[in-house]
């Protein structure tokens, strides 16, 4: 089962905090060498729980944890081919940047002249050479992040664990950061495994995320798959915006499925869609607000249309977000860019609009 | 906070009663005893005001300075052994599990809260020849003896003789960890607890081992609760009055009792003056000291 | 498969950190629990175990000049109690409402006889009363415990007021009340908890005070704690033990109560 381009194999894992409290619950994930792989999921999913199983600061309580093909039960953190990036980053304040860089190095009988030149390597990765000899209260917060990182790489781990790194940065500087950690993990080669709760963040860095939810996780895909073909209604909802009804299959005609949705039924009887297997019994449909099209007048040429009233337009500069109710009771939440200074100006509440959207853009889930 | 002069009423009223009763009471006999210090004894033990130094030049003597440094030398023993015996305490409990924490406190607190004198007078029971320790040695002696005898080597133990465990300097150092443990423990196991626990999980994720994190890691950035634990247990026995003259023999007398003697059987004021001075100054500086370490500029609390 | 395993920082489930504050434990409770548990043995010896008695609680109970002391030890105890508890409230409020100059140095020296060894303290105040010509008794150990409780008080009502929303009194100013009824509507029921936290501190610190009381006391004004003092320079007999337990449950139970007050106090925000 483990191919050669396994670096870490997660299987089965349970983790419970005494007798009743589930932080992971029976997770099998196999990530790959050279890989960015994201834990994403809201705060108390167990991403963090899992990631400090991998970093070995809890043992699972059932299954077993694999790091390059050997074993970890047992394994000591100290003695696991893992580092990490704490979310507090935990440079040690007592010592310089080029002490806590080297610590790792020292603990570990490196020779100190191969210490030297290994710290300073590191120290250049991150551009903070010049640093070296200050102390941490004497860094910002974004130059802490990069001793941390310095501090975890110079012990050229098989993966580098990162939990929730940028959280504590202010937004522009997470930004620039998260281009340079795509690039830095590029760079050195090796896996990346990081926790977040921000899906922005996972969806821009990761070549993979796996979505997390109550100790279980629910899809695991690269970014793009996950934005535009989440396999449940957590996911469609917890990633970016979504427009979600709940429907009804009514049938089957011409490798089309038919489905009837309560709010359209008064202008719309079924939404008929491609041919979906998710499409049994009660399903979820979604649709994301961008993929939404607004017309003043009726466009005759779509076949899923709706006719709304605008309950509310909040205004965002580069674009406004607006929301609709239809007649039989159906809320969106739609985007419309704002490309000139005087756009959009007649779009206010209670105007009357027309929304559509493609049938192959509308997502069915099952429930 | 607001400034005194918006409400000077108010602040002359809370604030001057109890000033006044301290600077009368506590304020004031310290300046008494400061003028003493400087003052001669008289054939009879009466104070004769004078302004001279003979009463700090006579501490410094050396029948006199070998107690003063036995006093801060059985300080020192003291807090380091306390250190050894309540650093792993509060080290245990600020890694325990939350429900036991403030269990494991209470019961590093509640022997503080019981008498001094009783907590002294218990150890007498514990330590004097007829006391619980020769006792369970015996004890133990008596079964190995039997053991021996019975495979073949009767006198191979002896005679039991009791150790002499009480009225010396080892009963004083004993009594002195006993009274000032939580008094370490406690301020040590408030800086433990308040540590970033990712410190030490950076430092096992790093490669060091607990010994090495320990060392390098823990007690440095718990260096603060350290010092203040340690100067506070030192200041504490170095001025200590009661364990050794509870505990201690003849050779265990230190300043507080040199000083206690000046006011009883000795009726040598401005001398006891002079070194109650003496160990005030001491006092002083090591809390300084402690308040510079801990980089609070407001007064020696 | 199942196990739960101890998690690397988890050192208080280490053996041999246990072993360490079992030791420690041990260390602390052995000699009280011990001196404790031989006041019911029925030997004069006070070493093996002979059986369960009262009679050494009774021979402490009918010795007068026990009695005698203890009551004494409860007068000093209340007055000063009493006096130390409104003074050092006073204090503690001057010190968590008001900015003023020297304010350093002033703190200093109000909170300096926690600080300072009692024996300096002791022999300083038998100077005083010397020099002021007052007779050393009752009033004069009740003075002293005046003097060195207050700072204690004044402490704990700090702290207490540290987490006093400043704004509710600015709320009560704006509604209308008096300095005098904002205080005593606001303020003061706010701080009650802590009040008896610091009385309960001082009435402990009373009653256990050995070395000033020894200093500044005189003839007929031995306390408890001197009483003891003196017999157990004689002898470790069970009579002490029994006034000892007696003294060690009294102070224990009135250190329970201030917990409870405290952590409760603690809970409730609004007093």
């Amino acid at each position: 089962m483990v191919d050669n381009n396994t670096i870490i194999s997660i299987r089965d894992v349970v983790k419970r905090f005494g007798s009743t409290v589930v932080a992971v619950n029976d997770v099998s994930l196999e990530i790959k060498q050279g890989e960015f792989f994201a834990l994403l999921g809201p705060s108390g999913c167990g991403k963090t729980t899992l990631l400090r199983m991998l970093a070995g600061f809890e043992s699972p309580t059932e299954g077993q944890i694999l790091i390059d093909g050997e074993h970890m039960e047992g394994v000591e953190p100290n003695k696991r081919p893992v580092n990490m990036v704490f979310q507090s980053y935990a440079v040690f304040p007592h010592m310089t940047v080029h002490q806590n860089v080297a610590y790792g190095l020292k603990v570990t009988g490196t020779p100190k002249s191969e210490i030297d030149d290994r710290v300073r390597e590191s120290l250049s990765l991150v551009q903070l050479e010049a640093m070296a000899a200050r102390k941490p209260d004497q860094l910002s917060g974004g130059q802490r992040q990069r001793v941390a990182l310095a501090r975890a790489l110079v012990k050229k781990p098989k993966v580098l664990l990162l939990d929730e790194p940028l959280s504590a940065l202010d937004a522009k500087l997470r930004e620039q950061m998260q281009i340079e950690l795509v690039h830095l993990q590029k760079s050195v080669g090796i896996t990346f495994v990081i926790v977040t709760h921000d899906q922005n963040e996972a969806l821009s860095m990761a070549d993979r995320i796996a979505v997390m939810e109550q100790g279980d996780v629910l899809q695991v895909a690269p970014p793009s798959e996950l934005y535009e073909y989440p396999n449940c209604r957590f996911v469609a909802d917890f990633i970016g915006k979504m427009n979600l009804f709940d429907g009804t299959v009514a049938g089957i005609k011409d490798g089309k499925v038919l489905i009837r949705v309560d709010e359209f039924a008064d202008q719309l009887s079924n939404l008929v869609l491609p041919h979906n297997e998710h499409a049994k019994g009660e399903v979820g449909i979604a649709v994301r607000p961008e993929k939404i099209r607004l017309d003043e007048n009726e466009p005759e040429d779509q076949q899923v249309r709706l006719k709304v009233k605008v309950t509310e337009v909040v205004y965002y500069g580069d674009e406004s977000h607006l929301f609709l109710e239809s007649t039989g009771g159906a809320r969106f939440a739609a985007n419309l860019k704002n490309e000139a200074r005087d756009t959009h100006a007649e779009i206010v509440s209670g105007k009357e609009l027309w929304v559509s959207w493609r049938p192959e853009d509308t997502l069915v889930l099952s429930s | 906070m607001e400034n005194w002069r918006n409400n000077r009423l108010v602040f002359a009223v809370l604030a001057l009663p109890p000033t006044a009763w301290l600077v009368i009471f506590f304020t004031v006999p310290l300046l008494i005893m400061w003028v003493y210090s400087f003052a001669e004894r008289g054939p009879q033990g009466q104070i004769n005001l004078a302004i001279n130094l003979a009463n700090y030049a006579r501490a410094v003597e050396w029948i006199h300075l070998g107690i003063i440094w036995k006093s801060i030398w059985v300080a020192a023993i003291t807090t380091l052994i306390t250190f050894a015996v309540g650093f792993p305490l509060a080290m245990g409990i600020a890694f325990a599990p939350a429900r036991w924490k403030n269990v494991l406190l209470l019961l590093v607190i509640l022997p503080f809260w019981t008498n001094l004198l009783i907590r002294t007078y218990a150890w007498i029971a514990v330590l004097r020849t007829r006391g619980f320790l020769n006792f369970g040695l015996e004890w133990v002696h008596d079964k190995l003896s039997t053991l021996f005898a019975s495979i073949g080597f009767p006198e191979l133990m002896g005679e039991f003789e009791a150790l002499e465990l009480l009225y010396n300097q080892k009963a004083v150092v004993i009594g002195l960890v006993y009274v000032y443990l939580p008094f370490l423990v406690l301020p040590i196991y408030a800086t433990i607890e308040k540590l970033d626990k990712s410190y030490l999980e950076a430092s096992l994720d790093l490669g060091a081992g607990h010994w090495r994190t320990l060392f390098s890691v823990t007690m440095p950035l718990a260096l603060p609760g350290i010092a203040s634990g340690c100067l506070l247990a030192f200041i504490l026995s170095m001025g200590t009055f009661l364990t050794p003259a509870l505990l201690g023999g003849t050779d265990s007398e230190m300043i507080g009792n040199l000083i206690a003697r000046q006011f009883s059987s000795s009726r040598d004021w401005p001398f006891g003056s002079a070194l109650s001075f003496l160990l005030l100054y001491l006092t002083f500086i090591i809390l300084w000291v402690r308040a510079s370490l801990a980089g609070r500029k407001d007064g020696p609390i | 498969m199942s196990r739960d395993r101890v998690n690397p920082l988890d050192y208080s489930r280490k053996t041999w950190m246990r072993l360490c504050m079992g030791f420690t434990f041990v260390f602390l409770y052995f000699p009280i629990v011990s001196l404790i548990a031989f006041s019911f043995n029925d030997s004069k010896r006070n070493i093996t175990w002979q059986g369960f008695t009262l009679y050494y609680y009774e021979k402490a109970f009918a010795n007068a000049q026990l009695h005698e002391a203890f009551l004494n030890s409860l007068i000093i105890a209340a007055t000063s109690t009493t006096v130390s508890t409104i003074l050092g409230a006073m204090l503690g409020l001057s010190l968590y409402r008001f900015r003023f100059p020297a304010q350093g140095p002033y703190e200093g020296m109000v909170h300096l006889p926690i600080v300072i060894p009692e024996i300096c303290m002791a022999v300083a105040m038998v100077a005083f009363f010397a020099t002021v010509n007052m007779p050393l008794g009752l009033a004069t150990i009740t003075v002293s415990h005046i003097a060195f409780s207050i700072p204690f008080v004044a402490v704990v009502i700090r702290a207490r007021m540290a987490g006093f929303d400043h704004a509710l009194e600015e709320a009560s100013y704006d509604l209308g009340a008096s300095q005098w009824q904002t205080f005593w509507n606001i303020t003061f029921p706010y701080m009650k908890p802590g009040l008896l936290a610091g009385a309960l501190l001082a009435f402990t610190l009373s009653l256990d005070d050995f070395v000033i009381t020894f200093f500044t006391s005189g003839p007929g004004s031995t306390t408890f704690p001197i009483k003891i003092y003196s017999m157990v320079r004689f002898s470790v007999t069970p009579e002490v033990n029994a006034a000892s337990t007696v003294l060690i449950v009294l102070t224990l139970a009135l250190t329970m109560v201030a917990l409870f007050v405290q952590s409760r106090s603690q809970g409730n925000q609004h007093g």
